[in-house]
């Protein structure tokens, strides 16, 4: 027998799961966009223009053209995983928006280990982008699957420590009780006390989201597309939407970890948190048509020679402090 | 002590240019855009003077609708892609009179000028959709009557349409406006 609460709790979690999904569809609609008109105007070029007023529909356009073509699998590779992997990628990230406070009442489920969750289930999508370059059949599909695998391995850990300083301090895993332990000025912000963690995560970030300069698992020029080259349609449309999905997720965690959350001068609540989310997110865009790639060596040379020490480092400082 | 400065403190010192770099795409962002909306916008013709289109032929300073071209057929000849066309002037024929009359004189021992066939030639076809733009036909033709065109957005629906009466559309340019010859060098 059911009893009320549960009902409730049910109800509660299916509107929190439908709303996380509409968000990852609006989210990908605009970022491409955003994107894509950054891309441009970095370039000195207008970005999409044709399709309604200042392009303005052309991700939706773009969705649909994804929509209307054919899946396609490629002789020799292996239809359960080559299907799994898509959905395999995105599936998780309803879950991760799930803790993420944007309000002071605005939490879909206020979890007491938020940032562990969220940490534990975006690292299922390494698997998926294994599984997806594996199961190709292709050269370049498994290339770009070791190396996004090796990336992510690497940089984790980092990101792990920076986000447990952050931890040690407010002493709590809940997302919610790390943004109000926040005040609502810059200077109360973590990223006062942790700039260093800040700085970390922010790298460790690109490199967890494969985002340019980091963006080696798909490297164009070197791999075609890397783990997704032979996915076609929505297979690949489920592989972007996830990878814009997690952009999203890692800048709201970086956000109530570092920036205050939904606390802001005036007046706490949403508008706070969407605004530094999108700050963010517009750094990552920005940094992507700046920087040329880095060389693999490079990349796992920065993360073992240079954050991985500093982080331990800086864990080690905060934990000594906290101590004090 | 030099080897941890350059492993250690030099990385750290070039993290400006990260910052450097940012600077300059965010500088780019926020400059005027450079490139033009084609349908709605088209660039002023003053400013497609170094554009390179397909080859048209130059007239004649005093006679803007007739080429210089004498017919001596080095474009052709020359052309790798084979898209030049050009039938030379044949003489005119003459009337039975004249040619009465020319007999006559011949007979008087005079000396006969036989009517010449005219340099110019009588068509001169190019097919654009083989032209490779090489400039061979310009650089070999011993009177220039050969250049580049300055049009820009010519876009056809056919094969056919590619196919242009050079001394037609001399004739037509002659009517609207007389442009000045290119620059003898």
């Amino acid at each position: 027998m059911m009893n009320a609460i549960d009902v409730h709790m049910l109800i509660r979690l299916i509107i929190a799961v439908v709303a996380a999904m509409a968000w990852v569809g609006i989210n990908a609609l605009v970022l491409v966009y955003c994107e894509r008109k950054f891309a441009g105007h970095i370039q000195r070029r207008p970005g999409p223009f044709e399709v309604g007023p200042h392009g303005i529909l052309q991700p939706l356009a773009d969705g649909l053209k994804l929509m209307g073509k054919q899946l396609f699998r490629p002789a020799g590779a292996d239809a359960f995983l080559f299907w799994l992997a898509p959905m395999l990628s995105l599936l998780p990230v309803l879950l991760l928006f799930l803790p993420i406070p944007y309000g002071p009442m605005l939490t879909a489920m206020n979890v007491s280990l938020g940032i562990l969750l969220i940490l534990a289930f975006s690292s299922l999508n390494v698997l998926a982008l294994l599984l997806a370059g594996w199961s190709s059949n292709n050269k370049w599909g498994i290339l770009g699957a070791a190396r996004a695998v090796s990336q992510s391995v690497a940089y984790e850990i980092p990101l792990l420590l920076s986000v447990l300083a952050v931890t040690f301090m407010t002493g709590s895993f809940n997302l919610s009780a790390i943004s109000t332990s926040q005040g609502a000025w810059p200077w109360q912000w973590n990223l006062m006390a942790q700039p260093l963690a800040f700085f970390i995560y922010l790298v460790s970030a690109f490199g967890e989201t494969n985002r340019a300069p980091f963006d080696l698992a798909e490297a164009e020029s070197e791999l075609t597309a890397g783990f997704h080259t032979e996915y076609s349609s929505m297979g690949f449309g489920l592989f972007f939407m996830a990878e814009y999905a997690y952009m999203v997720v890692v800048c709201s965690v970086c956000t109530v970890l570092f920036l205050g959350g939904f606390r802001g001068p005036v007046a706490d609540g949403w508008w706070w948190f969407l605004a530094k989310t999108y700050a963010l997110l517009f750094l990552m865009i920005w940094v992507r048509w700046t920087y040329p790639r880095v060389r693999f060596d490079q990349l796992l040379n920065i993360n073992w020679k240079w954050l991985l020490p500093l982080a331990v480092f800086n864990l080690l400082a905060t934990a000594f402090v906290m101590k004090l | 002590m030099s080897a941890f400065r350059q492993n250690v403190i030099q990385p750290i010192i070039d993290l400006w240019s990260l910052i450097v770099g940012l600077k300059v795409t965010g500088k780019c962002f926020s400059q005027k855009l450079i490139t033009v909306h084609y349908p709605r916008e088209t660039i002023e013709d003053e400013d497609l003077d170094t554009y390179g289109g397909h080859v048209e032929l130059v007239g004649k300073p005093k006679d803007p609708a007739t080429p210089k071209c004498i017919s001596c057929m080095m474009c052709v000849t020359n052309c790798p892609s084979r898209c030049l066309k050009v039938v030379k002037a044949k003489a005119p024929k003459l009337t039975a009179e004249q040619q009465e009359a020319l007999a006559e004189a011949k007979a008087r021992g005079e000396k006969v000028k036989k009517p010449r066939a005219p340099k110019t030639p009588q068509k001169f076809i190019y097919d654009y959709s083989l032209c490779s733009l090489c400039a061979t036909c310009i650089e070999n033709c011993p009177v220039h009557s050969l250049r580049f065109s300055h049009t820009m957005y010519w876009a056809t629906t056919s094969r056919e349409e590619l196919k242009l009466d050079l001394l037609a559309r001399l004739r037509r340019q002659a009517r609207r406006k007389p442009r000045p010859a290119a620059k003898e060098s």
